[in-house]
């Protein structure tokens, strides 16, 4: 019984509100992440877009693990690993959701008659109405 | 009889300890709510780029008004969690102390995007001027809102741990809440990086 609880007392602990070295690690890691992006922009560093943009993306995704890891105390081990699994089909469905509609609306824009084509060929099958009436 | 008490003893000691449904309960919400603004999220990406012949990102977007903002919601992530620290040891008033802070800088954080919004509608670049700026307002208003909920759930806990101390419930209250705060500094890191920043390059 007392074997039980005292279990019980460090998986509390170890998985419940973090601890003052995880935090500061966590808040240091963030700053960090936080500082590269908004200097490159603000400093108007020489870059190729492509290469700022994935810097910008890249660190913000590795921000947002740090804040999972660090802030949040996400574990495969929390609630026998529900947390975790629940974690990762929400991230399942972003994925889908994000990629899905770019996908989509990139596609049907690549494959709509732009405006001013349309205009055009309205403008040509009025002469042709009219050449015929 | 003494076999019988130890049992129910145990039990109890067992419901205290797992049978909580509340942290993943709210951990589940959570990612439905991360969902909702990945669905925001993708409707920016695809209607950002249509201005309408209206302003865009590099004439209405300041880099440093928005590190101010990011640093404000940092900073009160941390002082949440400094204020979870407190409440582990079981400290009433260095909790408190620490709440209060965590909401002067989330008072902060709305207060600069109340600001923003107020100045890009006054100069006629409201939700109604282009695709690109009512998903901006719908993504970031949508931020603003959770921020404000926070800020009302953390003022209605002040008052219960001020009246009743870090009681079982007081504790679980602020133990969801510490997730919520979190997780929207979360969200926040997605919105300087993909709303703000990229679009300033």
């Amino acid at each position: 019984m007392s074997a039980d609880t005292h279990t019980h007392h460090d998986d509390h602990a170890s998985h419940g509100h973090g601890t003052m070295g995880q935090l500061m690690i966590g808040f240091a890691l963030a700053a960090i992440l936080t500082i590269i992006p908004f200097y490159l922009v603000m400093a108007e560093v020489e870059m190729s877009r492509t290469a700022l943009v994935g810097i910008i993306m890249g660190l913000g995704a590795v921000q947002i693990i740090v804040h999972l890891v660090f802030f949040l105390h996400l574990s495969t081990k929390s609630e026998e690993g529900s947390t975790f699994m629940s974690t990762m089909l929400a991230v399942i469905i972003l994925v889908i959701v994000l990629a899905g509609s770019l996908w989509v609306m990139h596609n049907m824009n690549e494959n709509m008659m732009p405006e001013h084509e349309m205009d055009q060929m309205i403008e040509e099958m009025q002469s042709l109405q009219s050449q015929q009436g | 009889m003494s076999h019988s008490q130890t049992a129910s003893v145990r039990v109890a000691d067992h419901e205290v300890h797992h049978a909580s449904p509340t942290p993943i309960g709210f951990w589940i919400y959570l990612m439905s709510d991360c969902i909702i603004f990945g669905a925001l999220f993708a409707t920016y990406a695809v209607l950002g780029g249509g201005f309408a012949g209206g302003p865009g990102p590099k004439d209405l977007f300041e880099p440093g008004f928005v590190a101010i903002e990011t640093a404000l919601l940092l900073f009160s992530s941390i002082t949440f969690g400094l204020a979870m620290l407190q409440a582990d040891k079981g400290k009433r008033d260095g909790t408190m102390m620490w709440l209060v802070i965590t909401g002067l800088l989330g008072a902060g954080f709305i207060a600069m995007e109340l600001y923003e919004f107020r100045h890009l509608i006054h100069i006629g670049a409201g939700p109604d001027r282009s695709a690109f700026l009512s998903s901006f307002f719908a993504l970031v208003g949508t931020h603003g809102l959770h921020v404000t909920g926070g800020i009302i759930w953390l003022v209605t806990l002040l008052t219960q741990i001020k009246a009743h101390g870090l009681t079982t419930a007081n504790m679980r209250r602020l133990g969801t809440l510490s997730m919520f705060w979190h997780f929207l500094d979360l969200i926040w890191i997605g919105v300087f990086s993909f709303v703000y920043l990229v679009r300033l390059i």
